[in-house]
């Protein structure tokens, strides 16, 4: 059988642009059939138009493709009202070329990009009405040391009826941006998308650009991307861990998962030169190698990583005061979930069965798999198991990999062409921290990049965090909140 | 009980004792540039730079702008480009943060006596992320994790803006970021400091030339420290605040 990519390559010519009403009918029916809205976005054409793609994850099979075209300001029935994954991506759609879904029950600037800057309170809020309502207003500058974002709750006394988050605080015009330098130019750019996640994000990149210029990359080069992004994945869960102990006041939790993520980070620097994974892959393969020096290095810190992580997981499972705390609190039930599309981690918490590394193993995940693990009750209890136990999954992945002596990880990098395939649209996915981030590039007909669409996990997640705050006391929001430990700027772009 | 006994023993002492003398293996810091000559016409590594932080000639390097990425390091034919673990890149001076093959260091900070007065025993700075990739912020977050530990010295983040002596700024300054960071900063009592912290807070680093960048409050309010890194390490930051305020380590 074919092993299925997480990326697609087409020429434009092989994807039929129908007009706007059918686009949205056959989407419709797509997602009747079940089938998952990966992306749903537009971008300028000439003659003012605008061409509409959307990318579908079928039961099996690689990714689907639909585009239309339309002129600018076209209306169509928004897909949100029997859909309602689609939601997020219909606002964009409407902010960033003004094709307007009819219908969609909340249509607001996703980030108050363009003309819109500085114009958030010209969208006000929704309002829930009734006696002994009230709001709460939090941000966009937050307690913490955290990104900004707004966070609107409409509660009766403690309980909270309704969240709406207002983003694109942190809105830096990335989109446009990587369409500035030429293509190879672009890792460092991507990797400061979502500094969190750069090696997420530089290897959707990277395959994206060696799709589009024909190149091959080594399998070993796989192996060694394929260990950055494992280590990027502990890192950001015990990140995660830390913020939930620190949360609950759980502070001995708290201090030892921030030394843990801090052995994980200096180990990948000790490899690359930044705690970050920074310039670790670039296109072509990756930068730098795991030497044997390296190689036992990496392994000593992950055995000696393993043996602590597991005392400290058994601790803060067996408090009373952590279980009081998260069990039960900021659910979300596994039909809502499937609703409102959620992808990855949150996702997983809830039952969804959804891993780019399994659905869309490539040839790295094929030859090297990773299980993916689902927890069912969707709670921020949840969601601190899974990621437990995906930290699990990927340290027995690490060592198995870096501990088998057969397998080379210094392979040179290899060199990339500049020229792109004209008249392409490649759609790359990699499993990040939070879930699948998406690029999607299309270049020119003279192989210029024409546009190029960045998707974090947290953007189709965001809202479940405010369903997750349904029905919970307002003092929970904190542990929902880091539960779901979503990006801002991976969102506002 | 014994569990947390256990986690305890584990955890052993993870404090980084003198944070001035630590040797972050493997670290991509200060960008050394070499002696050896440039061949003629040469400018791959201007051109590599995403941040335009490299000017000719002599060779010189732009610490504000410069994002650690070692992008120039391979292109380079004569093998000029080579970056040292050296962390300590902080400076009072945004003038000053440049490196070329005859100014090897950033100059050494000048203490502050009238800050080592006022703040040297306590600074309590409230952090802002305008536009930041959340990298410096993970970072600016490690300062008070167990190992920099940065609270011994009297140095804390904390919540309110009223309860703040400073703003630790990262991110470029985004235009729809604006308004709060003014409003932050109002609420700050005096006298107050500004940390620009990350390529992006210094100079705008890879977002400089974005529409939606705008960086006006960096005119009107000037830093009193510039901690470069993309993200900026922590021992660029605990050193350079250390520096700046007299305080020993």
């Amino acid at each position: 059988m074919k092993v299925i990519e997480p990326l697609r390559l087409l020429h434009v010519r092989d994807v039929p642009q129908t007009e706007l009403q059918e686009f949205a009918q056959r989407c419709s029916q797509r997602l009747s059939q079940g089938e998952r809205l990966l992306t749903l976005f537009g971008r300028p054409d000439d003659g003012d138009a605008v061409v509409l793609t959307a990318v579908l994850q079928p039961k099996e099979g690689p990714f689907g493709i639909l585009r239309a075209r339309a002129p600018r300001h076209a209306h169509y029935p928004a897909l949100t009202v029997h859909h309602p994954a689609a939601h997020i991506f219909e606002r964009e759609l409407w902010e960033q070329t003004g094709i307007t879904p009819e219908g969609h029950p909340w249509l607001k600037p996703v980030r108050y990009e363009g003309a819109r800057q500085q114009h958030m309170a010209e969208h006000p809020f929704f309002t829930v009405r009734g006696r002994g309502v009230h709001e709460v207003g939090v941000g966009p500058i937050h307690a913490s040391v955290i990104e900004p974002g707004h966070f609107r709750f409409m509660c009766l006394g403690e309980q909270v009826h309704h969240l709406e988050l207002q983003l694109g605080y942190q809105h830096r015009g990335v989109e446009s941006l990587l369409l500035r330098r030429p293509p190879l130019a672009l890792t460092s750019t991507v990797e400061s998308i979502c500094g969190d996640s750069c090696i997420a994000y530089a290897w959707a990149h990277c395959a994206a650009l060696e799709a589009l210029t024909a190149t091959s990359v080594s399998a070993e080069a796989e192996l060694v991307r394929g260990i950055a992004l494992e280590l990027e994945r502990v890192a950001m869960h015990l990140a995660a861990l830390t913020g939930l102990a620190t949360d609950i006041a759980f502070l001995q939790g708290g201090a030892s998962y921030g030394r843990l993520r801090t052995a994980i980070i200096n180990a990948t620097m000790r490899v690359c030169g930044s705690r970050f994974g920074r310039s670790w892959v670039r296109p072509g393969g990756v930068r730098y190698g795991l030497t044997e020096a390296l190689r036992q290095d990496l392994l000593q810190t992950l055995a000696a990583f393993t043996k602590d992580v597991t005392e400290v997981n058994a601790l803060m499972r067996s408090a009373r005061s952590v279980q009081a705390r998260f069990q039960g609190t900021g659910s979300v039930s596994t039909p809502a979930a499937q609703d409102v599309g959620l992808v990855g981690l949150v996702a997983r918490a809830s039952g969804i069965s959804v891993d780019t590394r399994t659905r869309f193993p490539g040839r790295l995940h094929e030859a090297w798999p990773i299980p993916t693990v689902t927890e069912s009750t969707g709670d921020c209890w949840a969601r601190m198991q899974l990621r437990m136990r995906e930290i699990d999954a990927s340290v027995v992945w690490l060592m198995n990999i870096v501990g088998n002596t057969t397998l080379d990880l210094c392979p040179p990098l290899g060199r990339v062409p500049a020229a792109l395939r004209a008249d392409t649209l490649c759609v790359s996915l990699r499993e990040g921290t939070r879930g699948p981030v998406l690029h999607v590039l299309e270049t020119s007909s003279q192989g210029q990049l024409l546009h190029y669409k960045v998707q974090d996990p947290s953007m189709p997640n965001w809202f479940g965090l405010a369903l997750a705050v349904r029905d919970n006391e307002i003092s929970d929001f904190p542990i929902c909140n880091k539960s779901f430990d979503l990006s801002y700027c991976g969102n506002d772009l | 009980m014994l569990k947390s006994i256990a986690v305890r023993v584990s955890q052993g002492t993870q404090y980084i004792k003198d944070p001035r003398q630590a040797q972050p293996q493997g670290f991509r810091g200060k960008p050394v540039v070499g002696a050896a000559a440039c061949e003629a016409g040469c400018t791959a590594c201007m051109a590599a730079c995403p941040t335009g932080a490299i000017t000719f000639d002599p060779v010189r390097i732009d610490l504000g702008r410069c994002v650690l990425c070692g992008d120039c390091e391979p292109v380079c034919p004569s093998d000029k480009l080579t970056f040292s673990n050296d962390f300590k890149l902080a400076s009072t001076d945004r003038e000053a943060l440049w490196v070329s093959a005859s100014h090897p260091d950033i100059d050494p900070i000048k203490v502050s006596n009238a800050l080592h007065k006022r703040f040297g025993r306590s600074l309590k700075l409230r952090s802002v992320s305008a536009g930041g990739c959340n990298g410096c912020e993970m970072e600016i977050n490690a300062l008070g994790n167990v190992n920099f530990d940065l609270g011994r010295y009297g140095i804390d983040i904390v919540a309110s803006p009223r309860h703040a002596d400073g703003l630790v700024l990262s991110g470029p300054i985004t235009r729809n970021m604006v308004q709060a960071l003014q409003i932050c900063w109002d609420a700050m009592p005096e006298p107050k400091l500004v940390i620009a912290v990350g390529a992006c807070a210094i100079s705008g680093g890879l977002f400089e030339k974005c529409d939606s960048v705008d960086r006006h409050f960096l005119e009107a309010f000037k830093p009193s420290l510039y901690v470069p890194g993309c993200p900026a390490h922590p021992l660029t930051f605990v050193a350079g605040i250390l520096d700046l305020l007299g305080i020993d380590s």
